[in-house]
This record gives structure tokens, C-alpha cells and sequence, in this order.
């Protein structure tokens, strides 16, 4: 986040798009509620009629995969308003003219026919989001998850540039990460084309700085990317994998292919806390300690890094992480010699600008959220402040592409995914607390109220629903939060995973899978025992 | 009676609310919300209440599998350790760093991504490391 979460309450204005904030990250819908107490407008852009879109001034049902259209749409009716930030965009920005041009072919009209949004709306949209005082935007997957999910992101930074709702308290460009610490493992340099504190791995320099701490010589090839590494493994390119607390078999799309790539491995070790569908292809399993039975950081999506701390001892003969991973380390060579988790967060700081001010003792009584330079800056409660990371913001002029499989005769709804309240991910963890799982037992599929009479349903009756890739039966709960012509369905539950169903297309950038438009056809399907 | 109260973060969502543990007897009986944390103030989500449930599920592995015969198979640590470091050593040494590849976790802490990360790139000389921030 640009911004951290109690300042959303302060906003004027708060613009939702693909976010089902009630569900996937409720302390934060709880300050877009008291924003609604203290008078902000709110703006939910969302196909599906979620909690938070019922509580909207406006809520935008945008048809599936088309917020690039209608964001397009929305800054063409404010620049011919003038509602603009000429201020902002003459003193901190660069590439107007483009944006300006481009969005020109986006008139409400012509956005319109593409988003299905009517031109009224993306007008007082455009009006709310760009004339109030202060404007937050906060999204998640649903923004990110498709194949043109870059374009995404970047539409939704032209509107905050473009009216100077950036650099200031509550306003910002916010995604809500959605995992404990997938903030920090990206600070954390897990990723193939960055170390810790996002340093390039092709910068010589940093490479050198690298090399000098590890002791050791570094590549300076980009690595692969996760759909990547699956091609990898298919294509005898990659031969041994190494995951570490992550389900792949579960989680990622197109069940058939991640599988066949696992099986692929020469070799796979798996470091887990429960033997999952993942685990039970490898060679070996490490068994690691849990939360709640280890000392370290997380990051939380305002940057905020924060202690976690051991309560009780791991189980049986599971051991910390940092422990297991140290061992293989001293095994290849490397000086992994620590003495504990501070030990480790003493070099991540030593090597890392962003976090060198953090240290175990400040965390005990203050919150800092990164950049932290030195131990006397307090943290960065908002990013941009003054200027971009790049000096001038770099507005995008981007053209509304199609989600790249679409609905036809064969398939012709469209399957898009997301999380529910009381459960997490594949539910390995949540299946094992039994207050989540006696909340919500069973998967449950939502359609529209006009389809299910078209295919004779009956709430909690079972449908079939295929895709190009396979099949999956799942009850159904019939109404209108879903559009009529798509079908709602969680990830949670391995006998219904629609991970079976979803394809392998990507974003050409992130190389993010679309987990938000497949193409799908709907069965009624027989009921035992009935 | 051991009774006690630890502090830390919600192991679900990136809210990153603030909770204690509470442990009795070496055990986790369950989880309190921090009524002075700026983000959270004193709340949790059913998710937070609840997740103190899953750590001492009887679910858990306990002991290293190395499959031998095609099963996974109970085996000392010394044996699994040298067995990852012996076969992805051999695979480096015969295809090169790059036919290796890591998957790190964003469930787990910073320090736990910072070594994976140092794991793949010090010792086996590749970049390939990923997490499913992209997924």
C-alpha cells in the first residue's frame, strides 16, 4: 500500500475495485465503515453484488474483465471536465499528452458499450472520485488476476496522478495483500529478478555488494518466474524444485499441468507443517516449526514490519525454518552460522536500505513501516511524498484489451474465483481449526437466479461445471450476487477446486495467471441420494 | 498452572493484526486481540480468533520422509538433510544452477524468505526463486 489502513477512515472518498473486503480482509472493510460514518463517499466497482458493494453509494457492476475500459472511460470524463490535477500533473508527473490521447477514444459512450457500465455512472464516478478532497483506491486480486492485470494496476495509478490523490494521507493506490507476509517475502527478495529491499540482480554493483556479504559469485541472469518454472520441469529445463511452505498442487491454475510438472522433478523437496497434495509428490519432507512455535518479522500490506514470537515448542522433531535452511546452507559451503531469527534480521538489515533503521529492540514498543534508513527515522507512514521513486510519475496511455479466453457457444459463462470469510488459501490450515470449518463446511458455488431457472436448480443443488481442462461438480446457492451468465466459486475446497477448471493464460508482464474469467459450461448434476 | 500471554501477528490475511496467544500448560488455548495496536485496536476477524486451532493439530508432521521404493518413508534428519543438499548438488553439478528452482513462502517470516533466498542464489549460484505474490 501507497498508504497505511487507519487512514482510509479519513478519506472522502473510497473507491473499491475487485475487492471483496468484507470477506478477504475484514479489519480493513471495519475502517471503510467508519469512513461511511464520518460522510465519505463509497465507490465499489465489482461484477459480483459482494457486502461491501451493497453498502455503496454507487456500486459499478462492471462486466468481467473490463476495468481498463471503464477506468479509461472515467479519466476521459475528467479531463473534458477539467476535474483534473493540473497542479499535480504539470509539478510531479510526465507523459500526459499520451495518456490524454489514448483515453480519448474512451468517451463514458464508448466505455460504455465495453464495460456495460451506464455513462450516468462513470460520469458520477469520475465526478466523486476526482473532485473530492481526499480519494483512496484499494484493490486486490481482482484487479491483478487477470491476463491484462499489469494494465490494470497501471490504469488505476493514471487516476491517482491524475488527480493528485497520491503523496498525501489518506489517498493512495492500495492493494490489500491478501497472505500474512507476501509483502515480506517480496521485500525479502523472493522473487527472480530482485534481492531483499527490491535491488536489481542485474546491477552490477548490487551484485558486487552481494557477492562481498555471501562471501561467494552470483548470477546475474533473471531467474523464472513460478508458471515458468512448471513449463521448466515439463520441458526437462529444470530438473530439481525446492518449495518451500507453499501448495502448488492446490493453488495454482490448471491442476492437470501443475501435477504432471511435480511428477516431472528429478528430484523435490517440499518443507512443510502438514503433509499436503504437494508434499505427497516429493522426495523428501523437511518438517518445519509452525507460527506460533517461531521468532521473526512480517511485513503487512502497509509495510509495517512486525514481530511474530514463540509461544509454544514445534511438535515431535520439526524444527525452525531458519534453522533447516541454515543447515542445507552450511552443507553447500555457506556461512550460515546464526544464532537465531534476530541474528538473520541483523544481516537482512546490514543489506537492505529499506529495513537498516529496524531492529528487534525498536519493534518491541514502536510501529515502523519501511523505508526505515536509519535507526533514528521513524518509518514511512505514505509513499511519494514530494516525489515518485522515478522522480516524475510516469503516466501509461494504456488500450482496453479482452481477457484472453472468452465465453463462446461451447463454454459460454464465465467462472471467476475468490476466497470466503472463515477460510484461507487450499484450507490446509483452516480445515484444521474447527470453529473456521464448522462455519463453512462445504464448498458452495453462487449463480444468478434467471440461470438457475434456465438449467432447473433448486438452491443446494449440484451442477457440473466444465472448462477446456476438465470437469468439477459443486452445490450451488442460488441469487444475484453473481451477474446472470457467470458462476461464483471459492478455491478452498479440493473437491471442488476450480483450479482444475482455470487455464494457463498470463499476464505478458507479471506472468500472473487469470484466475478471474474462464470460460465455462454449467450441467445440472444427479443428486445421490435423493 | 503455567498461564501466559504472548504477543504476535495474525498468521492469515496482510491486515497484520496485533494478538496475544494465550498458552496454558505449554499449550495454545487461544488468541486475544492487542487493544493498543494502531491497525487492529482491540479487534480480530473470525480467522484471528480461531487461529491458534490449527498449530497443534494431531495433523502435523513430526519426523523428515525420504522416499525410498517409491514411499515416503521416517528418516533422521541428518539423512534428509544430506540427501536434499547431496541431490540438488548433483543436479547443479551435471545442468548448471539454472536447472534448479525455488518456491518460497509467503506464509513464513522475513528472516525464513530472506535464507531461502540466499539458499537458491549463494548456494546453488541461480535466481530462480519465486513466491506466490504472482499467483
Amino acid at each position: 500500500m501507497t498508504n497505511s489502513i487507519p487512514e482510509i477512515e479519513d478519506a472522502d472518498c473510497v473507491f473499491v475495485i475487485g475487492s471483496n473486503t468484507t470477506e478477504a480482509h475484514p479489519l480493513v472493510a471495519y475502517r471503510v465503515f467508519r469512513a461511511l460514518r464520518k460522510g465519505a463517499k463509497l465507490i465499489v466497482v465489482d461484477p459480483r453484488k459482494t457486502q461491501l458493494a451493497q453498502l455503496a453509494h454507487i456500486h459499478v457492476r462492471i462486466r468481467f474483465g473490463t476495468d481498463v475500459a471503464f477506468l479509461n472511460g472515467m479519466i476521459h470524463a475528467i479531463v473534458k471536465n477539467n476535474w483534473q490535477n493540473r497542479e499535480f500533473i504539470e509539478a510531479r508527473t510526465e507523459g500526459f499528452e499520451d495518456l490524454e490521447k489514448m483515453t480519448q477514444k474512451y468517451s463514458p459512450e464508448e466505455a460504455s458499450e465495453i464495460c456495460g457500465v451506464p455513462t450516468d455512472a462513470i460520469r458520477e464516478v469520475a465526478r466523486l472520485y476526482a473532485t473530492s478532497k481526499t480519494s483512496t483506491i484499494l484493490y486486490t486480486l481482482g484487479i491483478t488476476e487477470h491476463s491484462h492485470g499489469v494494465d490494470n494496476v497501471k490504469s488505476l495509478a493514471n487516476l491517482a496522478m491524475l488527480t493528485g490523490h497520491i503523496g498525501k494521507p489518506s489517498s493512495g493506490v492500495n492493494p490489500l495483500r491478501g497472505q500474512n507476509n507476501v509483502q515480506g517475502a517480496c521485500d525479502m527478495g523472493a522473487l527472480p529478478n530482485v534481492y531483499p529491499g527490491y535491488q536489481i540482480v542485474t546491477n552490477p554493483d548490487i551484485m558486487a555488494k552481494f557477492e562481498k556479504a555471501w562471501g561467494i559469485s552470483l548470477s546475474q541472469d533473471v531467474g523464472r518466474t513460478i508458471p515458468d518454472m512448471m513449463d521448466g520441469l515439463i520441458d526437462g529445463s529444470i530438473k530439481g524444485m525446492y518449495i518451500f511452505g507453499e501448495n502448488s498442487v492446490e493453488s495454482d491454475p490448471n491442476i492437470h499441468h501443475v501435477r504432471r510438472a511435480l511428477t516431472s522433478a528429478e528430484f523435490l523437496v517440499v518443507q512443510e507443517i502438514f503433509l499436503t497434495q504437494t508434499a505427497q509428490l516429493a522426495h523428501v519432507v523437511l518438517p518445519g516449526a509452525s507460527w506460533g512455535e517461531v521468532e521473526g518479522t512480517f511485513s503487512n500490506t502497509e509495510r509495517k514490519v512486525q514481530r511474530v514470537r514463540k509461544a509454544v515448542e514445534p511438535p515431535g522433531q520439526a524444527r525452525p525454518n531458519w534453522v533447516i535452511l541454515s543447515e542445507i546452507g552450511r552443507r553447500m559451503g555457506l556461512k550460515m552460522d546464526y544464532s537465531s531469527a534476530e541474528d538473520v534480521f541483523e544481516e537482512i538489515r546490514s543489506l537492505t536500505p529499506s529495513f537498516a533503521g529496524i531492529t528487534y529492540d525498536r519493534l518491541h514498543d514502536e510501529e515502523i513501516q519501511w523505508p526505515c534508513p536509519s535507526v533514528d527515522h521513524p518509518g514511512t507512514q505514505f509513499l511519494h511524498k514530494g516525489q515518485f521513486t522515478r522522480g516524475r510519475g510516469l503516466f501509461h496511455a494504456i488500450a482496453y484489451r479482452p481477457s484472453e479466453e472468452l465465453p463462446d457457444a461451447e463454454f459460454p459463462f464465465i467462472l471467476t474465483t475468490g476466497r470466503r470469510y472463515a477460510h484461507y488459501h487450499t484450507r490446509t490450515m483452516t480445515v484444521r481449526c474447527p470453529s473456521l470449518e464448522r462455519e463453512f463446511p462445504g464448498p458452495m458455488a453462487q449463480i444468478h437466479v434467471r440461470d438457475a431457472e434456465k438449467l432447473g436448480l433448486n438452491d443446494g443443488d449440484s451442477i457440473k461445471v466444465a472448462s477446456r481442462r476438465g470437469e468439477i461438480v459443486t452445490p450451488v446457492k442460488i441469487g444475484d450476487t453473481v451477474p446472470e451468465g457467470a458462476i461464483f466459486m471459492d478455491f478452498h475446497f479440493q473437491e471442488a477446486n476450480p483450479n482444475w477448471l482455470l487455464g494457463t493464460s498470463l499476464d505478458p508482464v507479471s506472468k500472473t495467471p487469470d484466475y478471474k474469467v474462464c470460460p465455462v459450461r454449467l450441467e445440472k448434476h444427479p443428486t445421490d441420494g435423493l | 498452572m503455567d498461564y501466559r500471554f504472548v504477543k504476535t501477528t495474525c498468521p492469515f490475511c496482510g491486515c497484520g493484526c496485533q494478538m496475544f496467544l494465550e498458552v496454558m500448560d505449554g499449550k495454545l488455548i487461544g488468541t486475544l486481540p492487542v487493544k493498543n495496536a494502531k491497525m487492529n485496536q482491540g479487534k480480530l476477524c473470525i480467522k484471528g480468533w480461531s487461529a491458534h486451532e490449527f498449530v497443534q493439530s494431531p495433523d502435523r508432521l513430526t519426523q523428515p520422509l525420504v522416499r525410498k521404493n517409491g514411499r515416503l518413508e521416517e528418516a533422521s534428519w541428518e539423512e534428509a538433510l544430506d540427501t536434499v543438499a547431496s541431490r540438488l548438488s548433483s543436479i547443479r553439478d551435471a545442468h548448471g544452477g539454472n536447472s534448479l528452482a525455488f518456491l518460497s513462502s509467503a506464509r513464513c517470516t522475513n528472516e525464513e524468505n530472506y535464507l531461502l533466498q540466499k539458499l537458491c542464489r549463494a548456494g546453488f549460484g541461480t535466481n530462480n526463486v519465486d513466491h506466490c505474490a504472482r499467483l
